[in-house]
């Protein structure tokens, strides 16, 4: 390698620039975590350090317990996010297989027609989304939700989907309809199982702003059984202002199952990203 | 009569009906209601009266303006903060055989998969005058002066927040350009080197010029994210976008007028019409991007 890019000056200054930004993106996470494990008095008087024997507490943890059901928020979002994901995979991938497998007449116009929803935000109708599932009765329930997630993820699987479906080897297609597979079970047993890579790419893509979703939860299911942990968190908060302890406990329990799923999953989404699935 | 093939429709039909049901038709159901009014429990077709109203009128006029210009400061705060560190990032994450990469990598996505609840939250906290943490750290190094109760205040308040939601998401542009710089072929960077183009020379000479169309990418994305954004200014601020709605962006005044907030009943015919307009500013956005930007940059074949 040459010289003048392996610097040992350079490569201390970039480290010290990547631990800078690091400590700046970990800081806030951390601060909560330590201080909702300590007494109110602590929280106060020393923010910075780590609990100890004296100033550990689980106060804010009860609080929560008692107060908030956070089992059941988390239970829906869970639903919500599983189901939505669910319909995306699914229906994209069967819309993303008849677009590239397929010759026929509006094909072109179908995919133009479907991408559309790529760069424009489905929040703008959210005026008619709620008059809609007011009139269906579906207001206030998960069901609300999953379907405007659904919708609202469908452009870019089946965009993401039909990209890599194109890979897949028409060889292997013609000789399973040779053998007389139909093309429900060449879609099923043949090429679903071969872009599976890819649908992990999508789902891994969808779950976060639907797990993290305030607007349309807000909007659509703001009753008491179907909050989100998101909502459920947002209320919550608002509610307990000024009980430190329950507030920092609260957001602490917030933050955990999202950081479990990204520990789990962040190797398929930085790969997912800077493979360009995005381009 | 050519033969129907089934399947292709049974394929398709789900993502369409859903997607058509669900997304594409309450999005010009909500054009077209922004053309009506309830006079008297009964909608009755205005025309532009709704337009009228909230261009027209000095109430409404002025609650829209400086939710627009409060949204395009926060666009800009956005181009001009986060995606040139998202680059600066990228371009020391991707020296090659750079120690712990990934580890950095994932520690920085780390406030981006994070709600904008938690993140709102815990930048009031650590921002706020009571708990002390912001006022005690500038403190340690003799800056305890500049401190001011920044989410508190009319000057401040949008900046900053327009910050905190940098600090989330200065993982997308850093992951987008370190995914761009690396595809870019070795033999590229070792000719420049042989013409003696190295280091902080070879990133604004050759490597820049090869990643704008990733930069323009990154830049359309940001727009439609912040033109539409709201939940981070409704966690920290709340409904109201306080201080005296100095944090008021489109998102958030669309919700105060359709769903309606406190005294004031929601009006969703009002509501559409804010929502028309962000649609077209959007729409605009991606036009401008589309037919004046991305036709006009300069690609390079690799």
């Amino acid at each position: 390698m040459n010289k003048a890019r392996r610097n040992p000056l350079n490569i201390a200054a970039a480290h010290a620039i990547l631990l800078t930004y690091t400590a700046i993106a970990l800081f806030p996470v951390f601060v909560i975590l330590i201080n909702s494990f300590k007494t109110r008095k602590a929280i106060f008087r020393e923010p910075l350090t780590l609990p100890n024997e004296e100033s550990f507490s689980l106060i804010g943890y009860q609080t929560v317990m008692q107060q908030g059901d956070f089992f059941l928020y988390f239970q829906n979002s869970m639903i919500v996010t599983v189901t939505s994901l669910f319909f995306i995979l699914l229906f994209g991938a069967m819309a993303a297989f008849a677009l590239s497998e397929y010759r026929f007449r509006g094909n072109t116009l179908m995919g133009l027609y479907l991408a559309l929803g790529i760069m424009i935000p489905i929040r703008i109708g959210t005026v008619a989304i709620l008059e809609m599932m007011v009139a269906s009765g579906l207001v206030n329930t998960l069901w609300a939700l999953i379907l405007v997630y659904t919708a609202s993820g469908l452009p870019l699987a089946v965009f993401i989907l039909s990209e890599f479906m194109r890979q897949v080897s028409d060889d292997l297609k013609n000789a399973g309809r040779i053998d007389g597979l139909s093309e429900y079970t060449i879609f099923f047993r043949l090429v679903v199982p071969l872009v599976r890579p890819a649908m992990a790419t999508v789902a891994v893509f969808n779950m976060i702003p639907i797990w993290n979703d305030l607007w349309f939860p807000l909007i659509l299911a703001s009753s008491e059984a179907t909050k989100t942990l998101t909502l459920g968190s947002q209320v919550f908060i608002g509610q307990f202002v000024t009980d430190w302890n329950a507030v920092l406990s609260a957001l602490s329990m917030a933050i955990l199952p999202v950081m479990v799923l990204y520990v789990i999953f962040s190797r398929q989404l930085i790969r997912g990203i800077t493979s360009g699935a995005v381009k | 009569m050519p033969r129907i093939r089934w399947h292709i429709l049974v394929f398709l039909a789900p993502a369409v009906l859903v997607y058509t049901a669900v997304m594409i038709f309450p999005l010009f159901n909500t054009l077209r209601l922004a053309l009506y009014d309830e006079i008297g429990q009964v909608r009755v077709f205005v025309g532009l009266a709704n337009f009228e109203t909230l261009f027209g009128d000095p109430l409404w006029a002025d609650a829209f303006w400086n939710a627009l210009g409060n949204n395009f400061w926060f666009f800009c705060v956005h181009m001009l903060v986060q995606n040139p560190i998202g680059i600066l990032l990228a371009a020391i994450l991707s020296q090659p055989r750079l120690r712990f990469a990934a580890l950095y990598r994932t520690a920085i996505f780390v406030p981006t998969i994070l709600s904008f609840v938690i993140v709102g939250f815990a930048w009031k906290l650590i921002l706020s005058p009571i708990w002390g943490i912001a006022p005690g750290m500038l403190d340690a190094v003799g800056l305890k002066s500049l401190f001011a109760p920044w989410l508190g205040q009319d000057g401040t308040a949008l900046t900053t927040l327009a910050l905190v939601s940098v600090w989330q998401f200065v993982g997308i542009p850093m992951m987008l350009i370190y995914a761009a710089l690396l595809s870019i072929p070795e033999e590229i960077l070792e000719a420049g080197e042989i013409d003696g183009i190295t280091g902080i020379a070879a990133f604004w000479k050759i490597k820049l010029p090869l990643i704008l169309p990733s930069i323009g990418i990154i830049s359309i994305l940001t727009f439609v994210g912040n033109f539409n954004a709201f939940d981070l200014i409704y966690a920290a601020q709340g409904a109201l976008a306080g201080p005296d709605f100095a944090t008021d962006i489109l998102g958030t005044f669309m919700y105060r007028t359709f769903f309606g907030f406190q005294l004031q009943l929601g009006d969703p015919h009002m509501g559409s019409a804010i929502a028309t307009a962000m649609f077209g500013i959007i729409l605009l956005g991606v036009c401008i991007y589309l037919f004046g930007i991305q036709t006009r940059m300069r690609r390079y074949q690799l």
